[in-house]
């Protein structure tokens, strides 16, 4: 119940948000009868009746995780936005060893196998990307080989 | 026949080495990912996408590979059904009703064999189908102006939201977040429009970071808060062979539950799930009571695994005549045709029919490949089953963020991915199916330019919109497809919800 009408409110304001965007694009000079504003306004509208039958009318409420679970939950997203900005830097093996034994141990808590996974993971596929399908992956971070 | 010449052109590229290469590994590919719990055709598609882009391959050669694994993980998609009770994807769903108390009796390999031959009997006519049909939809297509499109894409939305989920409303919540981001970056008249000044915004957002996020990353953060529970397999597999007797039984089932199947599919929306399911209802209804359904019945096993394969082809049908995907899937790999420069439409047919024949030939090959790999070979995708979710899962991860990575060498779109694996998390959490946000990014485009062409052409008169019979009847069957699943759901207690 309340899951439906939190998001709906949510879904209804930001459609609200959105249709303030559209009326502020440039219209170029080569105008159309629709133009450029009203489909993104059409969409908005349609979304802010919607977002609002879900706050009027919510279904049951879903099964939500328990609060650990949900800690998770957002430990896994932190290690994969981290896992983002190091690709570039740190190369392909370091980060993706780590994130994958991370991500291993988040659905299965045993310490060694995880690490054993991320490890087999990061090396197994560097090869196969690598060398198989001859991908341009960079192993190390730059500055280890110069 | 023009379709024999045509078929013959699509066969001397099909049976290139290279081409029947890329197919046999596309099938073996396909089944693996379609039995593998947790990782479906969409998501093992949409994986793969990326990372076909960027091996170079021409388009044909992309598009054998990739409807290769599609077609191999709807066969696959029945081995974890039948030994672990568990769907391998959302269609097989049907297939643990009576195929899994079939392997408790002792009959795995029975019904393994048995649905293996079903899959083949469904796609191979499916293929045939297609092949009929696609044509001439193609010249029927050919008469679709600006406004017929128009109500052709709404169509589309209507049908796959009315059948996606048991809450219109939430249907119509998924379509506008889709068209929503669809209309992020330049318009097609060159405008940038909707990017809150962020330079990253201005080429707008590839489906292809949404596609990845919303299925494969969305599953990993599923399978964190399920800690990767699933049952070992319970059944004994023993020696593999081939029951001729319980195929002789279902052969008229194989071919009644391939025409339901064939004609799910085409239906916009409604896809391969749908295909199972009625499939399973009409032959249950046609044996009776003492058909004994869901004990363990052979029909109940060939049934949904003909439907859902036949229905895997006719969804083919709609997505390269008139670019609107039924399913899922298809809207993936209508994705894929949208990378590779190919408009899936009515000029397909006409302007590139090597690609068109080229990949129903190579339907054709794949159908007897993955009868030969899922028959005798079974035993080699059973132990595939055994990978624990702990390595798959951080594995399907790390394939998605090389393969969004190596297209675009940008961090910005990593992180996007994984804001749309959270926002896939939660839509799904609140059963707001996640389809027609990928329909509506992939589509947003089009369906905007068919609006404003169509405006451009009336000066202005909305009433052009309904000025032909066939946007006419477009418009109903789009209203007609909206409201009456919500009437139907009384009659069908529990609706499918489509994923596939």
């Amino acid at each position: 119940m309340a899951s439906d009408r939190i998001f709906g409110l949510v879904v209804a304001v930001v459609a609200l948000a959105y249709i303030a965007g559209a009326t502020q694009i440039q219209t170029s000079f080569l105008s159309d009868p629709v133009g450029p504003k009203t489909f993104p306004i059409i969409i908005g509208s349609v979304a802010t009746i919607a977002g609002l039958f879900m706050v009027f009318k919510p279904d049951p409420e879903p099964d939500w995780p328990v609060l650990r679970t949900f800690g998770a939950l957002f430990f896994a997203v932190v290690v994969l936005v981290l896992y983002a900005y190091a690709l570039k830097p740190l190369g392909f093996l370091i980060p993706t060893a780590i994130a994958a034994g991370v991500l291993s141990y988040q659905i299965k808590p045993q310490a060694l196998k995880a690490a054993l996974s991320g490890l087999g993971l990061s090396i197994g596929l560097f090869l196969l990307f690598k060398f198989a399908l001859d991908l341009g992956l960079v192993g190390f971070p730059k500055s280890w080989t110069g | 026949m023009d379709i024999m010449s045509n078929l013959a052109l699509g066969f001397s590229i099909a049976l290139s080495p290279y081409t029947l290469m890329l197919a046999v590994a596309g099938c073996f590919l396909g089944t693996i990912i379609g039995a593998l719990p947790g990782l479906g055709p969409s998501n093992g598609v949409a994986i793969l996408i990326p990372i076909t882009f960027t091996l170079g391959l021409d388009a044909t050669s992309a598009l054998v590979l990739m409807t290769s694994v599609y077609y191999g993980a709807m066969y696959g998609g029945r081995i974890s059904s039948i030994l672990l009770n568990i769907p391998g994807d959302e269609p097989a769903l049907m297939t643990t009703l009576d195929g899994y108390p079939m392997a408790k009796q002792g009959r795995a390999g029975d019904a393994l064999v048995l649905s293996g031959v079903a899959s083949f009997v469904g796609a191979f006519l499916a293929t045939i189908g297609l092949m009929l049909l696609a044509p001439m939809l193609s010249q029927v297509a050919y008469q679709f102006g600006q406004a017929e499109y128009f109500a052709l894409y709404l169509l589309a939305f209507c049908t796959l939201g009315g059948m996606a989920s048991n809450n219109q409303a939430k249907s119509a919540i998924a379509a506008c977040i889709g068209l929503g981001i669809a209309m992020i970056g330049y318009d097609s008249r060159g405008m940038p429009r909707l990017t809150g000044g962020n330079l990253h915004l201005y080429d707008g957002i590839d489906f292809l970071v949404a596609i990845v996020g919303l299925f494969a990353i969305a599953e990993v953060f599923f399978f964190i808060e399920s800690h990767g529970k699933k049952s070992s397999i319970g059944v004994k597999l023993d020696k593999v062979r081939i029951p001729w007797k319980d195929i002789y039984a279902t052969r008229w089932t194989m071919l009644r539950s391939s025409f339901v199947g064939f004609i799910a599919g085409i239906l916009p929306g409604a896809g391969a799930s749908l295909g199972s399911f009625l499939a399973y209802m009409s032959e249950k209804s046609i044996a009776g009571k003492n058909g004994g359904f869901g004990k363990g019945a052979v029909k109940g096993v060939a049934a949904p695994e003909a439907g859902n394969n036949s229905a895997a082809g006719g969804a083919l049908v709609p997505m390269l005549t008139l670019g609107v995907p039924g399913s899922g899937t298809t809207a993936v790999l209508l994705a894929l045709l949208m990378t590779l420069n190919i408009t899936p439409g009515p000029t397909l047919f006409t302007d590139r029919p090597e690609v068109v024949w080229g990949l129903i030939a190579s339907l054709l090959i794949a159908n007897f490949v993955l009868l030969l790999m899922n028959v005798p070979m079974v035993k080699i995708f059973v132990k595939v089953l055994m990978v624990p979710p702990w390595i798959l899962l951080p594995g399907v991860t790390m394939v998605s963020f090389v393969g969004i990575y190596s297209l675009s060498g940008s961090y910005f779109d990593l992180l996007l991915m994984v804001g749309f694996g959270v926002l896939g998390y939660v839509l799904r959490k609140l059963d707001i199916p996640t389809v027609p946000v990928i329909l509506g990014i992939l589509l947003g485009g089009k369906m905007e330019d068919a609006l404003r062409n169509a405006m451009v052409i009336s000066g202005g008169d909305v009433m052009y919109l309904f000025s032909t019979p066939i946007s006419i009847g477009l418009w109903i069957a789009a209203i007609v497809g909206f409201v009456a699943p919500m009437f139907l759901r009384r009659f069908l207690k529990k609706p499918q919800a489509i994923t596939d």
